[in-house]
């Protein structure tokens, strides 16, 4: 044929298909630029280009070509991009559609698709039968990171990654609906226009880019007088056309979940060549659909028989498919090995093209209906009872090798281009099993279909093995109406859908035959084309002693490839069956699993990713803050200032003045992110009696108290500062981290264990912003902002709290301390924070006191012994083992975690206790999570007696301080201990916990 | 994703909105503090974690805050029903009333 004749490659048949010869586009493969025509797909142009080559195998490198026109294609992978970014591995070529300026490349081939010397596997493959993996690599343990791995992934690997960051952005939509369809054939287009003409909310989806499913290559239907496409596309529009209709085309229904809850993806701009930027890449859409109708199809089987694997040997309906949708023709000579009716019809469509049929090989005794007079009298030779033993053909199959069934020798050579091959239809029933539905074999036709369902769904056309055009739209229709009479939809429309069907009988799409044919020794007959499984790797896997057929999977890897074995999980369950001596539907099948086909990345992760990947909270003062110098660290998803640099200064440096400051002038403080709860009602008191160990009811209001919070098994669960606002009204504060659990742990109580007290619970941890302001001028600095509020020692105590106002704004004011030193921590509404932040540190800032972060302030509670609840203690600590059982009412006859303290082992003298550690030199600083040792000389494993929990270097104290929790610990005091690190051993001296002002004489100093 | 109806809000809400909160009518005993270890053990520690029907806690926590009671098979996902915290342990629906109920709409 001469190229010049034609538009977009030259094996595209004038007056063929459904694409239009003026829309030329132009893309490469491999490097080399080629001509195709809009709405190709990859592998149709470049079978429109003469070329059958598309890839190499993963295991063997064995060229080959397209099987199948869909997204069942389990060879014609490939890596796809527009730019370096946009770099896309295991495409398949015959689901991506070409747009000017792709850039199309083949895979698992070194140095080029001809000629490659991973091949050398196919050579050696005695080596690598079923299992090898699992045989050969064991031993030594060793080799298998060092050797093993690396080698056997450099030669297997499935593409490339993409190395830059993906540019493209993904949407997320959810959606409800009375009816989803999915499969836009004849039987999902039929029930959804007979759900929507009934008034219900419909969604359809499909994942071609046209609506149609079979209709694409099946021309011998009908419907209304029109071409069944046609009919399928007037159908798609007017459905659109409606507003209770959503239309999703190139949308694959991937994964359906419980209570009726389908994942669908949307491939938005993967076919366009110049995509908005505007627009997603992709877009998951989460339907929950009251009924689902699944009208997903059925897939063509390849036949299982020696060479079945070269270049140019494909699916009938692929080969119809590119003949009568894209007007491509895959051969001149093109011969047919089938055990089914519709692979006949493909024949007849090809001659009728002008491709010549140099034979049909026929497995079974004769074909259904008249077919076999029908291919005799257009001149067909056909060959009943024959199989096809060998095949050849280096990059292209170029003959094949037929013998009559049973028979052995060398055959008869038929010379061919390509060769068209179908051993009947397998139903897709992948959504259907997803949804726990349980399928059954039907022994007739020799195939698995949905049995009972588990969910509210139904299951028509070829899915459900209903094989004739006819009964397959009633029952399409009778689907789309019951489902739209059970969402609740009273019209009722019956669309008129007429079947003119001059087809062969209605057997065509049945029957057929599972397993492979032929002798079953020689050569490889390829069951899996992606992972490289042959019918022998399965028989010696059953003959190994794997008769599970999820072992058999396991083993051989067959239908564990991307392609999930959608073409060949039906014969490798009859080969091991068949092996086993079992029926098939003892063996039983495999289990389908999401996602149906490959999902990207980018679609399961949305918009949540980069700063959206996770929630940034900022306290009101963090812009303040930014401006004077601080660092952030992150504390959960809160942003808080770590410390404040000045220039030159080191961390460490930063930290030693924040922390001498304090104790010599003052430092303001950023206290926002603690929890606070507002406590409230009548039994406000009683309340907290029951949520914390301490006693309540004789805190007057104006007073503040430490709490410990347990739970039930009597271990510390959060601490912090309450105050007493009103007799029935309480300011309480949690850990930074604690408080949404310390809120739901208070309301699940209230809720549901003491319903009876009278109680309200609100968050406003929020509403308030904290400054703290620490240090022996602490009151000397607020003291000028303060109005109505007597401040001085006498009126305003060490642990009370006032409500007044300062820098005229409402305040709750606390007189209290985490740093040991006279302090106040000042709440004011969140949009003041920063006006009262400002005013308070342009005085502070002139008397020389300093603004300090998270890092000094750890320094400073821990000179003073204050613990943290999560860094000294770990879900395991008791208050007594934190050395704080005074705040452990002793009267109280009630509280959360009463009993749990009354355990034994939690009385034990022996528990794991706070202490504090000094190390023998004193500028060694610990390592925190470090392990204590009583002997350093004991054998290896060691007697771990404890471990460290908070260690820094204290420039007040001029040495290292730490705490740590050791067993029998205060019974230890001045003994040494012994902390082994990799490169020493740490002597240290076991303390109290007070490593600075032992009185506590500086809170009011 | 699961539905699950609030009987609060009277609404079958997203999963998302929910926050588990373990198996339901379990009871604190108004005198914990005379509890003895078998008897804490059995109140903390112990739980039946049964395959098929259970009664649990949930709290529609992102909706109304409420905990609710629920029966939930363990193997299915489905739940049978909700109910308010408080209210006493319901019987389980008929097992043929539910099976009638999931093959009904089949073909
Ligand atoms: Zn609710």
């Amino acid at each position: 044929m001469s190229g010049n004749a034609y538009q977009g490659g030259a094996n595209r048949l004038p007056g063929k298909g459904r694409l239009t010869p003026a829309k030329t586009v132009r893309f490469s493969f491999d490097g080399r630029i080629l001509t195709g025509l809009e709405g190709d797909t990859l592998a149709s142009a470049l079978i429109a280009n003469g070329i059958h080559l598309m890839g190499r195998s993963f295991k063997y490198h064995r060229p080959r070509g397209v099987l199948s026109a869909g997204a069942e294609e389990p060879n014609a992978l490939m890596q796809v991009s527009r730019d370096s970014a946009r770099y896309q591995p295991n495409v398949r070529a015959s689901v991506q559609e070409i747009f000017d300026g792709l850039r199309a490349s083949s895979q698992n081939r070194y140095p080029s698709l001809a000629c490659d010397v991973g091949a050398v596997n196919d050579a050696l493959s005695p080596l690598f039968s079923a299992g090898f993996y699992y045989k050969t690599f064991m031993w030594p343990r060793t080799a298998w990171n060092k050797l093993y791995e690396p080698v056997i992934r450099r030669a297997a690997g499935l593409g490339e990654s993409p190395k830059e960051a993906d540019p493209d952005h993904y949407a997320q939509r959810y959606a409800h609906c009375d009816v989803l369809v999915v499969g836009g054939g004849l039987a999902g287009l039929s029930a959804a226009l007979a759900a929507a003409e009934s008034g219900a909310s419909v969604i359809i989806c499909d994942e071609q880019p046209e609506m149609g499913g079979a209709l694409h290559f099946d021309t011998s239907i009908a419907v209304n007088g029109e071409t069944g496409f046609d009919w399928a596309q007037k159908t798609a529009a007017r459905l659109a056309f409606m507003d209770n209709v959503r239309v999703l085309t190139r949308t694959t229904a991937f994964g359906y979940y419980a209570q009726n809850f389908v994942g669908l993806t949307e491939r938005v701009t993967d076919h366009l060549a110049l995509p908005s930027p505007d627009q997603p890449r992709e877009r998951l859409w989460q339907v929950r659909a009251k009924r689902v109708v699944l009208a997903t199809g059925a897939i063509e089987r390849h036949m299982v028989f020696p060479g079945n694997d070269r270049p140019g040997i494909m699916l009938a309906s692929a080969a119809r498919i590119f003949l009568n949708h894209y007007g491509v023709a895959i051969g001149a000579k093109v011969a047919v090995y089938t055990a089914c009716d519709s692979a006949y019809e493909a024949a007849f469509d090809l001659q009728d093209a002008g491709v010549r049929i140099p034979v049909i090989v026929e497995a079974r005794d004769r074909p259904g209906g008249t077919l076999l007079e029908e291919a005799r009298t257009r001149g067909i030779e056909v060959l009943t009872r024959h199989a096809i033993a060998s095949t050849k053909g280096r990059l292209r199959v170029s003959s094949i090798a037929v013998v009559p069934a049973g028979a052995s020798g060398k055959g008869r050579d038929i010379e061919v281009d390509a060769l068209i091959i179908s051993a009947g239809w397998t139903p897709s029933v992948h959504l259907f099993s997803q949804s726990r539905g349980k399928v059954a074999w039907d022994a007739e036709s020799g195939r698995f279909l949905p049995g009972v369902n588990a969910q509210d769904c139904v299951s028509i056309g070829a899915c459900a093995g209903t094989d004739d055009p006819v009964a397959l739209v009633e029952q399409a229709v009778e689907a789309g109406l019951d489902a739209a009479n059970g969402a609740g939809s009273e019209m009722s429309g019956r669309p008129v859908i007429d079947i003119d069907h001059e087809g062969s009988d209605a057997g065509s799409w049945s029957a057929g035959l599972v397993g492979a044919v032929g002798a079953p020794e020689s050569g490889k007959a390829f069951v899996d084309f992606q992972n490289d499984v042959t019918a022998k790797d399965i028989r010696l896997a059953v003959r190994e002693g794997m008769h599970s057929i999820e072992h058999v999977k396991r083993f051989t890897t067959n239908g564990m490839a991307t392609d999930q074995g959608k073409t060949s999980n039906m014969h490798g369950l009859a080969i091991a069956a068949e092996t086993l001596g079992k029926p098939i539907p003892q063996v039983g099948l495999t289990t389908f699993r999401a996602p149906y086909t490959p999902v990207t990345f980018g679609t399961i992760v949305g918009q949540s990713r980069g700063v959206l990947f996770d929630p940034a909270r900022k306290t009101p003062l963090h812009a303040c803050l930014e401006t004077n110098g601080a660092v952030f660290e992150d504390v959960g998803q809160w942003k808080r200032a770590w410390y404040f640099p000045r220039a030159g200064e080191t961390m460490h440096a930063a930290v030693s003045r924040e922390c001498r400051t304090v104790r010599e002038v003052a430092g303001l403080f950023d206290a926002s992110t603690l929890g606070k709860i507002e406590v409230v009602g009548p039994d406000a008191a009683a309340f907290l009696n029951l949520l914390y160990t301490n006693a309540w009811d004789k805190l007057e209001p104006g007073r503040c108290k430490y709490g410990i919070m347990l739970r039930e098994d009597g271990f510390i669960y959060d601490d912090g500062v309450v105050g007493r606002l009103a007799a029935d009204r309480f300011h309480v504060t949690t850990t930074t981290g604690g408080a949404p659990r310390v809120l739901h742990h208070m309301e699940d109580y209230l809720q549901t264990e003491f319903p009876h007290l009278d109680v309200w619970l609100t968050s406003i941890t929020e509403q308030w912003a904290v400054i703290a302001v620490q240090g022996p001028q602490a009151r000397d600095i607020i003291a000028p902002f303060v109005d109505g509020i007597d401040i001085s020692d006498d009126a305003m105590p060490h642990m009370s709290v006032r409500e007044g106002k300062i820098c005229g704004v409402p305040t709750r004011l606390f007189r209290m301390s985490f740093t040991g030193e006279r302090g106040f921590e000042i709440n004011v509404p969140a949009d003041y924070g920063q006006s009262v932040f400002e005013a308070l540190w342009e005085r502070a800032e002139a008397m020389d006191a300093c603004l300090y972060g998270t890092e000094a302030m750890h320094v400073l509670r821990a000179e003073k012994g204050y613990i943290i609840v999560g860094q000294d203690t770990d879900g395991t600590v008791t208050p007594d083992d934190a050395g704080l059982s005074w705040a452990v009412a002793k009267k109280k006859p009630d509280f959360v975690g009463i009993a749990g303290l009354k355990r034994a082992d939690l009385q034990r003298p022996d528990r794991k206790q706070l202490v504090g550690l000094k190390t023998k030199d004193p500028t060694l600083v610990l390592e925190e999570g470090a392990q204590i040792v009583a002997d350093p000389n004991e054998k290896i494993p060691m007697t771990m007696i404890g471990h460290v929990t908070s260690s820094y270097w204290s420039e007040n104290c001029g040495r290292s301080i730490a705490m740590a929790v050791v067993a029998g610990g205060r019974s230890r005091m001045g003994e040494t201990l012994y902390v082994p690190m990799p490169d020493r051993t740490i002597e240290v001296e076991v303390t109290d916990t007070v490593f600075f002002d032992k009185q506590g004489e500086r809170l009011n100093g | 994703m699961l539905l699950i109806r609030c009987p609060y809000c009277d609404e079958s809400r997203p999963e998302i909105e929910f926050r588990h909160a373990g198996e339901a009518h379990i009871v604190r005993s108004d005198k914990m503090a005379d509890l003895t270890p078998d008897e804490f053990e059995r109140y903390f520690f112990l739980r039946d974690n049964r395959k098929g029907d259970v009664y649990e806690r949930w709290r529609h926590i992102h909706g109304c805050g409420r905990f609710l009671n629920a029966v939930r098979n363990t193997v299915t996902d489905r739940f049978l029903m909700t109910y308010k915290a408080g209210e006493p342990r319901p019987a389980l629906p008929d097992p043929q009333a539910q099976a009638a109920a999931t093959e009904g709409n089949g073909q």
